[in-house]
């Protein structure tokens, strides 16, 4: 068996484990980087003064952007630490390496046939892809592909750890990160399930060999795919966090009991946050919606207040214990600002709390959502969520993976140190602007908010113009902070300085 | 006084929640179970039994 | 260490801090709970549940036209306004790209509004007030509404319907 120590962490490192993570991260960048290019088209189309595209464009690069920045990453970057949680940090092997590869083959193929058909025009139903809405049948194809290759990658985190229960890697219990990856593996099994149930019989429509799918079905089944693959970044993104306070600081759970605790309400009930959004719909009943919103998914968020105080609690601990101890926030002052995997984390941790976790609970209440659903602040809390706190995390955990695992230094450190600033400001900029705007009514996904062209027209109130342009600034703030983080990791991938 | 202390701890039992926490499988089943019955199935026989239009006075 | 297997028994009680912790947040999200369903007894504002299969859309379009033909009162830009009696059913027609008819409707009177898609999912958003509701095909969706304030109302289409969804702007007038 191929294995090295890794001189960072000491960890055991797998061969194919590496491989497969390399692999995984280094799509998962070339997807964000596609994704943030459609993000710049799509938030220059919605500063009014600018308007850059046409409207097919506008949907065209609009269902493009959702789907490769929100699943492509995203998913792409989980599956790495998959590997990551389940082999290298339980200093084994993957399991199953063929399988792991057609896991990838198969989640390329799919991501590269919704590429390609959505650029050619022939999809332009958005992310959501609601039904009667018709794309071609490339399109569900490509997105059954990449499922079935994701549920793929997730079985594999299951046969690693049973194994390495087997091997002795471990005797009980699973490290926290791991622990973390299984919450999102878990959730992602519903997830992709979800997907497999509603997609497979629209693919079957699409080519005329269904006569009819049931629209509300659809929404259901196919939000058990939409929100739910949400979850299982929240659930890696939390486990990122615990792994990046431990590399970085040596930090160490305050209380496994309390982490452990927020997990497990993850796994069990986070899933039914779908229902969100349903809140408006016909079709379900208040018990079906409020059952599902507020008891089961209040528990969700309590897990997350946990994950929110443990985190900096241990971080806290593990800086006083190196000695900064003077006064209550000596620790903060002196913690390692410039560590762009720490700062990443950090400002990940503050994003996702209060721009994405907060507005979420608020808007996803039955009647408040009456006021917020399918408006623009919706687009500003799920960025909150998965821009501010998933992107920037994983950003964090890439420069971690550059030294353990592409064992490489950063190039360009400078740059490094301040892309996680620059890119959590223009974030939290466009998502206060989107939901600023959307409070006032603007919708999301609309290529006219003025309504030059349709036959009755009205304005919003005139200070839309002022938050669609502080969103305009704080997405072009963004995007060169991702920019900024293309350049640094892939570029460090490839002309980095090796390391011994 | 490491190694007392290590065979005082393998005597102690674990506790019944620790080793249901580190029962993945069981989580497993848990987690996908609870969403599936309670959004899923739930959401499915409402939309099967919703009554048709009826007839309103013009 | 969160990378490393813990020692044999980590379930350990919890500290004073964390006891603190964990009881604030559980207060917040009872108060969260039990906020939803008791504002649907105290509160004038929720979302509607009412809801019915249209199986046949040929058999709403036929309501929405009949309610046209008995109240129609004029007409804006070739579309029907359209004045109910008070406290009726009020049918609302969703299509690429157009909100049908225009309802004219009295202040402070009760409407029992149906809202269905006669093709592909739309978003009713009543603007400037902002507020929004679903429009499905092969359903109806009755929402319940008195108005409060009189003056001229805009239904903006916000579920993406094709390539023409940012013309759908249909009218609403109170008075």
């Amino acid at each position: 068996m191929d294995y090295r120590i890794c001189s960072f962490t000491g960890l055991k490192i797998h061969k194919t484990a590496e491989d497969l993570i390399k692999w995984n991260v280094v799509t998962a960048i070339l997807f964000l980087a596609l994704g943030g290019f459609m993000a710049l088209l799509v938030a220059l189309t919605r500063w009014p003064s600018v308007h850059y595209l046409g409207p097919a464009n506008y949907y065209r690069f609009l269902t493009l952007h959702g789907f490769d920045a929100l699943l492509l990453w995203i998913l792409f970057f989980e599956v790495a630490l998959v590997h990551f949680t389940s082999a290298v940090l339980l200093n084994t092997r993957v399991v199953a390496p063929f399988s792991a590869w057609i896991a990838y083959a198969l989640m390329l193929v799919g991501a590269v046939f919704v590429n390609i058909v959505t650029f050619a025009g022939k999809a332009d139903v958005l992310f959501t892809s609601y039904v009667p809405l018709k794309a071609n049948g490339v399109y569900y194809l490509g997105v059954i592909i990449f499922a079935v290759g994701a549920l793929t990658a997730f079985g594999n985190f299951f046969a690693n750890i049973i194994q390495a229960r087997r091997d002795k890697a471990y005797k009980h219990t699973l490290p926290l990160g791991t622990y973390g990856l299984a919450a999102a593996s878990i959730i992602g099994v519903v997830t992709l399930a979800h997907g497999a149930v509603i997609m497979i019989p629209v693919f079957f429509w699409s080519i005329d060999l269904i006569k009819y799918i049931d629209p509300a079905t659809y929404r259901l089944i196919f939000w058990g795919l939409g929100h739910s693959s949400q979850q299982i970044n929240v659930c890696a993104m939390v486990a990122m966090w615990y792994m990046a306070a431990a590399f970085v600081l040596g930090a160490k759970p305050v209380n496994e009991k309390l982490s452990r605790t927020a997990f497990v309400l993850y796994i069990l009930f986070i899933n039914v946050a779908s229902e969100h959004h349903l809140l408006v719909d016909p079709v379900l009943s208040n018990w079906h919606k409020i059952v599902n919103t507020g008891y089961m998914m209040h528990l969700a968020v309590l897990a997350s207040m946990i994950h929110a105080f443990a985190i900096p609690a241990s971080m806290e601990v593990a800086l006083r214990n190196k000695g900064y101890t003077k006064g209550l926030f000596d620790w903060l002052k002196n913690a390692p600002w410039g560590n762009p995997a720490f700062s990443a984390t950090f400002l990940s941790i503050i994003g996702f709390g209060f721009l994405g976790g907060i507005t979420g609970v608020i808007f996803g209440t039955e009647q408040f959502n009456i006021i917020r659903h399918n408006t623009f602040a919706i687009t500003g809390h799920f960025h909150g969520t998965v821009v501010s706190g998933t992107t920037t995390a994983f950003m964090g955990g890439t420069y971690l993976l550059i030294p353990y695992i592409f064992r490489r230094e950063l190039v360009l450190p400078k740059l490094a140190t301040i892309q996680p600033y620059l890119y959590a400001i223009g974030v939290a900029m466009f998502a206060i602007s989107m939901m600023a705007a959307g409070s006032y009514g603007v919708p999301r996904r609309h290529w006219d908010i003025t309504f030059s062209n349709a036959i009755f027209s009205f304005s919003f109130d005139p200070s839309i113009d002022i938050f669609l342009s502080m969103m305009g600034v704080g997405a072009l703030l963004a995007v060169l902070g991702g920019v900024i983080f293309i350049i640094v990791s892939l570029g460090s991938i490839v002309f980095g300085k090796k390391t011994s | 006084m490491a190694e007392e202390k290590k065979t005082e701890e393998e005597k102690e039992p674990v506790p019944a929640w620790q080793l249901f926490y580190d029962d993945i499988m069981l989580l497993f089943f848990l987690g996908v179970a609870i969403p599936t019955l309670i959004y899923t199935v739930w959401g499915l026989m409402e939309i099967v039994q919703i009554p048709e239009l009826p007839v309103f006075k013009p | 260490m969160a990378i490393k297997e813990p020692e044999r028994i980590w379930w350990k009680p919890y500290t004073r801090d964390e006891r603190l912790w964990v009881a604030m947040a559980l207060l917040w999200m009872m108060a969260s709970f039990v906020f939803m369903p008791v504002y649907h007894f105290i509160g004038a504002q929720n979302p509607p549940s009412e809801t019915y299969r249209v199986r046949d859309k040929e058999k709403f379009r036929a309501l929405v036209d009949g309610m046209v033909n008995k109240y129609k009162v004029g007409e804006e830009k070739g579309i029907p306004i359209v004045k109910p009696e008070p406290g009726s059913d009020v049918f609302v027609q969703a299509s690429m790209w157009q909100w049908y008819p225009i309802l004219q409707l009295e202040k402070a009177k009760t409407y029992r509004i149906h809202l269905a898609s006669m093709d592909v999912t739309h978003g009713f958003s009543i603007q400037p007030i902002n507020m929004n509701f679903m429009a499905l095909p092969d359903y109806d969706y009755v929402v319940t509404l008195t108005p409060t304030t009189s003056g001229d109302y805009y239904i903006v289409c916000n579920e993406f319907c094709g390539l023409g969804h940012h013309l759908m702007v249909g009218k609403m007038i109170i008075k």
